[in-house]
C-alpha cells in the first residue's frame, strides 16, 4: 500500500493538513492563555470564558446569530430543495436558463455586491432593517448552497421509484414525501447545516442588512477585533469551532450508521 | 384530476423559489444600478430619487433627464478606484496560482490515498470550511503580528533576529487567500482526480515515461476540468474579497471590496459605491458565465 501511496503523497497532506489546522489549534491554545497578550503563554486558565459569558453584548448577539442561523436555515432548506427538485425533474419551462442563473450565481457572487443590493432593496421599499432584513437575506444566499447540494443527490435518484409510486395511485405529493425525501434527506440535513453554519459566519451581507438591535456575533466579533486582538474572541471562537466541529463529526457519523444500515437492508433481502 | 395536482405542484415547485431570487436577487441588481445613476446627497437615504414612479409618465421624463454618468466618470477620474480594481485583480490572480500549487499536492494525496483513507481525508478538509471564515481570518493576526507566533518560532529557531513585518502587507493577504480558500481548490482537483484511470500512469512509465513527463503529459491534462473549477471558485470570490485585506492586508492593501464598503460606510456616498458595485459585476460576468457554463456541461456529463 505504501509503494503506491508514496512517500511524496504522505508529505504533502501532512504538510497540508498541519496549514489548515495549525492556526486553529494555536487559536484553541491561546483561548486558555492566563496573560491578555494572545501571543505570550503565562499560564492555563479559563478565565476568558467566564468574561466572555459575562459579556452581556457578546451574549445578546449569539442569541440573535443564533436564532436568524436557525430561521434561516430552515426557510432556505425548503426553498432550495424545491428549487433543486424544479431544475432536475422540469427540464423544460419558460425562464429555466434565467432561473438555473440566478440559483447558482448567488455561489460566487461577491458578498460586498449581495449586501449592498439587498440593503438598497430594502430601503427603496421602505423596510426596517434589523432581524427579518439579515434574515431574509441569509434565506437568498444559503437557498442556493442548499439547492446544489440537493441537487446533486437528485440527480443519482432512481427515478423509476417515483415513478412506480405515482403509478400505483400516489400523488405527485405522497411520491415526493413518501419515496424521494427519505433517499435524499442526507442531502437535505447536509443543506441544512451548511446553511445554518453560512449564517452562523456571515460578517459582510449581515452588516448591510442590519440595522439597530439586530447586531449578530460576527459582527461584534469584527468590531472587537478591529480594536485589537484578546483572548476572549479566541475564547468565542473555540466555543463557535467546538459546535460546528461536534455537529459535523455527529452527521457524519448518522450519516455513516444510515448507509450500514441500508446497506445490511439490501443484503437481507 | 392527478393530472391537474401535478400540474399545480410543478407550477408552486418552481414558482416559490424562482420568486423568492427573482425579488431578492434579481431586483435588488436594478436598484443599484439605478442608484449609481442617481447624485449624491445629504439625507436618509443619502441620494436623490431616481424614477420615482409616484410622479406619473411627466416625472419619468424629467427624472431621465436627471439621470447621471457622473458616478461611472468619477470612479475612471480617480486613479484610486482603477487602482483598486486593478489591484483585487492581480491579488486574486496571484492568490489563485498560489492556492493552486499548494492545494493540487494535497488533492492528489487524497486521490493516491487508500480508498479507506479518503472518507476522513475529505472531512478533514471540508471541517475547515464549516469554521467561520472570520475567525480563521483572525487567527492568522496572531499568527502574523511583529511579535506574533511565527516571528517568535523562527526566533527561536535562530534563522532571523529582526522580525518579519507580515502583517499588514500584500503578502499577508496571499496567505489569508490561500488558507480560507484551500478547501474550495482542493474539492474539485480530488473530484478529477479520484476519477483518473490509473494505470495510464503505469502503462506510461512501463513504456519508459518518467514519472515527471507522465504527470505533466497525463495526471493534469486528466485533471483540467478541476483546475478550471477550483481557480473559479478562488478567483471570483476572492476578486471582491473584503474580510482577508481588511484584517490582514492594513490600510496599504487596495482592494475593491474594501474600498466599496469603506465608500459605503465611512464616506456614505451611496451612489458611488453602486457604481463600484456595478463596475465590479461587469468585470466578474465573463467568468462567472463561463464557471456556470462549464458547470453545467459537468453536471450533464454526469447525469
Amino acid at each position: 500500500m505504501a509503494g503506491t501511496w508514496g512517500r511524496f503523497n504522505v508529505v504533502a497532506l501532512a504538510l497540508g493538513f498541519a496549514f489548515l489546522y495549525l492556526p486553529i489549534v494555536l487559536l484553541v491554545i491561546y483561548s486558555f492563555n492566563e496573560s491578555r497578550l494572545v501571543t505570550v503563554w503565562a499560564g492555563f486558565s479559563t478565565k476568558w470564558y467566564v468574561a466572555m459569558l459575562n459579556n452581556r453584548g457578546l451574549m445578546d448577539a449569539a442569541w440573535v446569530t443564533a436564532r436568524v442561523a436557525f430561521l434561516s436555515a430552515t426557510v432556505a432548506t425548503v426553498l432550495g430543495t424545491m428549487a433543486a427538485v424544479a431544475l432536475t425533474r422540469y427540464t423544460r419551462f419558460r425562464g429555466r436558463l434565467l432561473f438555473s442563473g440566478i440559483v447558482f450565481a448567488p455561489l460566487v457572487m461577491p458578498e460586498v455586491i449581495t449586501g449592498l443590493s439587498l440593503l438598497l432593496l430594502f430601503v427603496a421599499i421602505n423596510f426596517d432593517r434589523g432581524f427579518a432584513t439579515v434574515t431574509i437575506a441569509h434565506i437568498t444566499f444559503s437557498m442556493c448552497f442548499v439547492a446544489v447540494v440537493v441537487q446533486s443527490r437528485l440527480i443519482t435518484f432512481d427515478r423509476s421509484l417515483e415513478e412506480a409510486a405515482l403509478d400505483l395511485g400516489a400523488t405527485p405529493v405522497k411520491a415526493f414525501f413518501q419515496v424521494t425525501l427519505p433517499v435524499i434527506l442526507p442531502a437535505v440535513i447536509a443543506g441544512w447545516m451548511l446553511a445554518f453554519t453560512l449564517s452562523l459566519d456571515d460578517l459582510v451581507i449581515a452588516s448591510f442588512t442590519s440595522g439597530p438591535g439586530a447586531t449578530t456575533l460576527p459582527m461584534k466579533i469584527y468590531s472587537q477585533v478591529r480594536l485589537g486582538v484578546t483572548p476572549e474572541i479566541n475564547a468565542v471562537s473555540t466555543v463557535l469551532i467546538a459546535i460546528v466541529a461536534v455537529g459535523v463529526v455527529v452527521a457524519s457519523l448518522a450519516n455513516k450508521r444510515q448507509d450500514v444500515l441500508r446497506q445490511r437492508e439490501a443484503g437481507g433481502e | 384530476m392527478a393530472r391537474l395536482f401535478s400540474m399545480i405542484g410543478s407550477r408552486f415547485v418552481i414558482a416559490v423559489p424562482y420568486l423568492w431570487l427573482l425579488v431578492f436577487f434579481l431586483v435588488p441588481f436594478f436598484i443599484v444600478f439605478k442608484i449609481s445613476l442617481s447624485q449624491t446627497a445629504i439625507a436618509m437615504p443619502p441620494y436623490l430619487p431616481v424614477f420615482g414612479l409616484e410622479e406619473g409618465g411627466s416625472g419619468f421624463v424629467r427624472n431621465l433627464r436627471d439621470l447621471s454618468f457622473e458616478n461611472y466618470l468619477w470612479l475612471f477620474e480617480d486613479a484610486l478606484y482603477v487602482n483598486a480594481y486593478l489591484s483585487s485583480l492581480v491579488i486574486a490572480a496571484v492568490s489563485t496560482l498560489l492556492t493552486l500549487l499548494v492545494g493540487y499536492p494535497i488533492a492528489y494525496g487524497m486521490a493516491r490515498a487508500p480508498a479507506g483513507l479518503r472518507p476522513l481525508l475529505l472531512m478533514l478538509v471540508i471541517l475547515p470550511f464549516w469554521t467561520s471564515f472570520l475567525i480563521r481570518v483572525y487567527a492568522w493576526i496572531g499568527i502574523l503580528k511583529p511579535e506574533g507566533l511565527l516571528n517568535q518560532f523562527l526566533a527561536f529557531l535562530g534563522i532571523i533576529d529582526q522580525p518579519l513585518v507580515i502583517l499588514n502587507t500584500t503578502s499577508a493577504v496571499y496567505i489569508g487567500i490561500v488558507y480560507s480558500y484551500l478547501p474550495f481548490m482542493v474539492l474539485p482537483l480530488y473530484a478529477a482526480l479520484e476519477k483518473m484511470d490509473y494505470s495510464l500512469i503505469e502503462a506510461a512509465q512501463d513504456l519508459g515515461c518518467p514519472p515527471l513527463a507522465a504527470f505533466w503529459k497525463i495526471t493534469f491534462p486528466l485533471s483540467l476540468p478541476g483546475v478550471v473549477a477550483g481557480c473559479m471558485l478562488v478567483f471570483i470570490p476572492a476578486v471582491g474579497e473584503f474580510v482577508i485585506p481588511d484584517l490582514l492586508g492594513g490600510s496599504r492593501t487596495l482592494m475593491i471590496g474594501k474600498t466599496l464598503w469603506d465608500e459605503f460606510f465611512f464616506n456614505r456616498d451611496w451612489p458611488v459605491s453602486s457604481a463600484v458595485a456595478v463596475v465590479l459585476l461587469l468585470i466578474l460576468v465573463v467568468p462567472i458565465a463561463y464557471f456556470q457554463r462549464a458547470q453545467a456541461r459537468a453536471r450533464e456529463q454526469e447525469s
